[in-house]
């Protein structure tokens, strides 16, 4: 286990910005303690100090997961969030997409979702913006990227594409082997 | 009366321990063979086959059998014992008795490719010789020590010192250290045509350790953050097309419904759509034209045809 270096520091940033902007600051400085990014086995983990100290303790052959596992950098130096850092966008998502209760059970299968199951989108979205999923009910389904931006949203047909699916909760059955 | 009662207990007592002795004491005219590790004992003696044919076979074959266990198991005691649990247990020694395979033998496998390709190529295995100290070597070292010691400088270490066969490891260390010894550090220096660049070369990566500084860490986030919001343009461009796309369509939407209102007051909800929205707004049109009812004139004629 062992910090970020700043060029990965960077990458994950600005990852993370593209779904809650500038609302990062809030995950960095918290008011209620002091909580920290570390790497292990390419694994970004976001834990509180007092969980990180109790952490040290445990040997890196045998530690499999700390605190909320954020993502993870590829072989490439890329960095992918999961679905285990929903809790902590969800709050923060500057570009929401609700989907309509019938269209639920696709995204959550891992299918995009398309503009007939689209109920509303956040005024301003870009075209290719990180987005939070929600259902209507405003329970947080998962991420996404907008495949179009909201003014094309209202003109296209029924059945093409309007956010590309990225991680969604159904994950945590699906792949549950892999997730840390 | 004592006396002879004294010499009959002495003779029983004597045959009493004859007859037990009798019980386990078997005469044979050729002793057996053991092989105690196995619990084998072989007989080698003849079978009188008159004494087998008077007697029921049976009955014969089956004192045999009792004399020879009894001198097997005779064979077993003289052996060391030990106690195991309330169980005197007899330590067997190595069988003798060799026995056939349990298994078939192993097969040959299937040679290797590296295998083929020896032989192919007629390659032996060549032993490395361990490392002699070399004569040529000791003197070219003491030599540089010398002049080292004369300059005040130190031996240079990294594969320099020269040696009368050079290995390519050595080789291969000469040539890095050769080519990094420039002004800057061989960062410049050009390669050989089929030479690939040293990847593994260069220092440690040192991190931060893991409980560190913490508010420092936080800071230096911070900065970072402050760093990256700067760098992105402050005008979205993206942003602002779609701003002003919005824009115009609702000016298009204000004039149509001002238009609208005066002809025949059946101005539904237009949603944003003039006929810049082109072939592209069939869905949120129908559901304008809907709010409508029957279409007015110049305009019903405009929207399901042409759109």
């Amino acid at each position: 286990m062992r910090p970020l270096t700043d060029d990965e520091t960077k990458t994950m940033f600005e990852k993370l910005s593209k779904y809650i902007g500038e609302n990062i600051k809030h995950l960095v400085d918290r008011p209620d303690g002091t909580y920290c990014f570390r790497l292990h086995n390419d694994r970004v983990y976001y834990i509180s100090e007092t969980i990180l100290k109790l952490a040290t303790n445990i040997s890196r052959d045998k530690l499999v997961s700390v605190g909320t596992c954020f993502g993870k950098f590829t072989k490439t130096i890329k960095f992918r969030l999961h679905i285990t850092a929903l809790d902590f966008l969800a709050p923060y998502a500057k570009f929401k997409v609700w989907v309509k209760p019938g269209q639920e059970q696709s995204f959550l299968y891992g299918n995009h979702v398309l503009k007939s199951g689209l109920g509303r989108i956040t005024e301003n979205t870009n075209q290719y913006q990180g987005v939070v999923v929600y259902s209507m009910a405003d329970v947080p389904l998962g991420f996404g990227v907008a495949a179009k931006s909201t003014q094309e949203c209202r003109r296209v047909d029924p059945l093409s594409i309007v956010v590309f699916h990225q991680a969604d909760i159904g994950e945590f059955i699906r792949s549950e082997d892999t997730l840390t | 009366m004592a006396a002879c009662s004294i010499e009959d207990l002495l003779a029983k007592a004597e045959q009493d321990e004859a007859e037990k002795l009798k019980s386990i004491t078997v005469q044979k005219e050729l002793d057996l063979e053991f092989d105690i590790g196995n619990l084998v004992a072989y007989d080698k003696n003849r079978i009188d086959i008159r004494q087998f044919r008077e007697q029921k076979k049976e009955d014969f074959l089956r004192s045999l059998a009792r004399d020879n266990t009894q001198l097997l198991v005779n064979e077993i005691w003289k052996h060391p014992t030990e106690r195991v649990e309330e169980v005197i247990v007899v330590k067997l020694p190595e069988p003798t008795t060799p026995l056939p395979r349990e298994k078939p033998p192993p097969k040959p496998r299937p040679p290797t490719k590296w295998e083929e390709f020896a032989k192919l190529k007629g390659i032996q295995k060549k032993k490395k010789t361990n490392l002699v100290w070399d004569d040529v070597a000791k003197n070219e070292l003491h030599r540089l020590r010398n002049i080292a010691r004369a300059q005040k400088i130190k031996v240079p270490g990294v594969g320099l010192t020269p040696t009368a066969q050079q290995s390519k490891t050595d080789l291969a260390r000469a040539v890095n250290v050769a080519k990094s010894s420039t002004a800057s550090a061989g960062k410049f220096q050009d390669r050989l045509p089929k030479e690939k660049a040293p990847r593994n070369t260069g220092k440690k990566r040192k991190f931060q350790p893991v409980i560190g500084n913490f508010s420092n860490e936080k800071q230096r986030q911070l900065d970072l953050l402050k760093v990256l919001d700067s760098k992105k343009p402050r005008l979205d461009v993206n942003k602002a097309v779609n701003k002003q796309m919005r824009e115009d369509d609702r000016e298009e939407s204000a004039a149509k419904f001002k238009k609208g209102g005066k002809k025949g007051r059946k101005g539904g909800n237009f949603s944003g759509k003039g006929k810049g929205g082109g072939g592209k707004g069939k869905g949120k049109g129908r559901a304008g034209g809907k709010g409508q009812g029957p279409p007015s004139g110049k305009k019903g004629a405009g929207k399901p045809g042409k759109r």
